[in-house]
């Protein structure tokens, strides 16, 4: 019950993306589709549970005083596990998420998480609290991702839905993630209340 | 000639905040007053040519050599940390009046993602060089020319929101909606741009 209550905090209540405005660079840099920003936001997933679990299992090891280093280091072999698996099985994917993928080592979300709830927990709520908030950064991902594509492009993973006479390039280049993050915001808050 | 290129397509061109999405927590978190941030922008520029040119001669001398280009995330990662706060200690005893401009800032800037994005990108020579060869001087060049840019668009959308707080505005659009908006109208001013350094390129060829 009470890991259940964990995982549905980050879905919805805290979502890292709408409520807490944590980890925006890749937010903003790899929706301009929804499959790349789902693949985002899944590859945030796992290193943000594997980080958890692994904090959560060391944090009687760890002095206090160097923990910040420690969780980074923890985090950034997680990170190059990552980027060599991928390099390995989807070199596309890769290859289009580019740079964003070592830079998950310097996502807040995820030193945030290890700080705030695995330094405390044990680790199996330290899973649910990775896998909802990963869940709930890979939704939101997700969702960017297929408004800017359906505006961009017409489309939303790669299925076309409107008339290319309604395309408006801008929502895929830099300024559409700005301003249709800027609306999704607005409507999440206006739901919330 | 290339490397008034490089200022030109890394500072208006290819901004690394409006158009390749790095450094956008500190975009948003410290732009509500000019002042901030001019020291914010300042200490980026400080610690990204440093980190540039410290993470570059690592990957250069020690990954490259002993085959461990796999261990540089980890590896850069910690060198910027330990680097932020060795500049800090250095700056505190060196130069005070520099470290209160800074201070506060320093720490924010190990999490800032355009310094690792930078040093990878430099690293590994991924960047655009405007057709010079990958070397430290293009590196640093680039390195200093990103962060102006980083500079420069923070301190415009500083003063933009400086306006914005004085202004009505719809109240579901209040606070980070509208601070969003209103990067993504400057993005569109940014775009402007496009292409002006193949042109320049052009025109003096």
């Amino acid at each position: 019950m009470n890991n259940l209550k964990v995982f549905l905090n980050g879905l919805i209540k805290e979502n890292p993306t709408f409520v807490l405005l944590l980890g925006m660079c890749p937010t903003l840099g790899t929706t301009s589709s929804a499959l790349n920003g789902m693949s985002m936001g899944l590859a945030t997933t796992f290193v943000l549970i594997c980080s958890n679990i692994v904090i959560a299992l060391l944090k009687n090891l760890i002095p206090d005083k160097v923990r910040i280093p420690a969780y980074i280091v923890v985090i950034a072999s997680f990170v190059t596990l990552l980027q060599m698996l991928m390099q390995a099985y989807l070199p596309s994917l890769y290859a289009s998420l580019g740079l964003f993928i070592p830079l998950i080592v310097v996502n807040c979300i995820i030193l945030g998480r290890a700080e705030a709830f695995a330094a405390k927990n044990t680790a199996l709520p330290s899973l649910f609290d990775g896998l909802g908030m990963g869940l709930g950064f890979t939704w939101a991902l997700t969702l960017l991702g297929a408004v800017r594509e359906l505006l961009g492009t017409g489309a939303v993973f790669g299925f076309t839905l409107l008339p290319s006479s309604t395309n408006m390039l801008v929502f895929v280049l830099a300024p559409g993630a700005f301003i249709v993050l800027g609306y999704l915001i607005a409507i999440v808050n206006k739901i919330k209340k | 000639m290339e490397y008034i290129l490089i200022f030109i397509s890394a500072i208006f061109v290819n901004n690394v905040v409006l158009s390749q999405f790095l450094g956008i927590c500190p975009f948003l978190g410290v732009s509500k007053k000019v002042e901030t941030a001019k020291g914010m922008g300042l200490a980026v520029t400080f610690v990204l040519v440093i980190a540039t040119i410290v993470t570059y001669l690592l990957q250069i001398w020690v990954l490259n050599p002993f085959n461990l280009q796999y261990l540089q995330t980890i590896v850069f990662i910690l060198v910027i940390a330990a680097l932020v706060q060795m500049v800090e200690i250095v700056l505190k005893k060196l130069s005070p009046s520099l470290y209160q401009a800074l201070g506060v800032f320093l720490p924010l800037i190990t999490t800032n993602c355009c310094i690792l994005g930078v040093a990878i990108l430099v690293a590994n020579g991924t960047y655009n060089g405007q057709g010079l060869e990958p070397s430290l001087l293009t590196g640093v060049i680039f390195a200093l020319a990103t962060a102006l840019g980083f500079a420069l668009s923070l301190i415009v959308f500083a003063g933009l929101r400086e306006q914005l707080s004085l202004i009505r505005v719809p109240k579901g659009m209040d606070g980070m909606p509208i601070a969003l908006v209103v990067a993504g109208l400057l993005a569109l001013a940014f775009m402007g741009f496009s292409g002006i350094d193949k042109g320049i390129a052009l025109f003096f060829s």
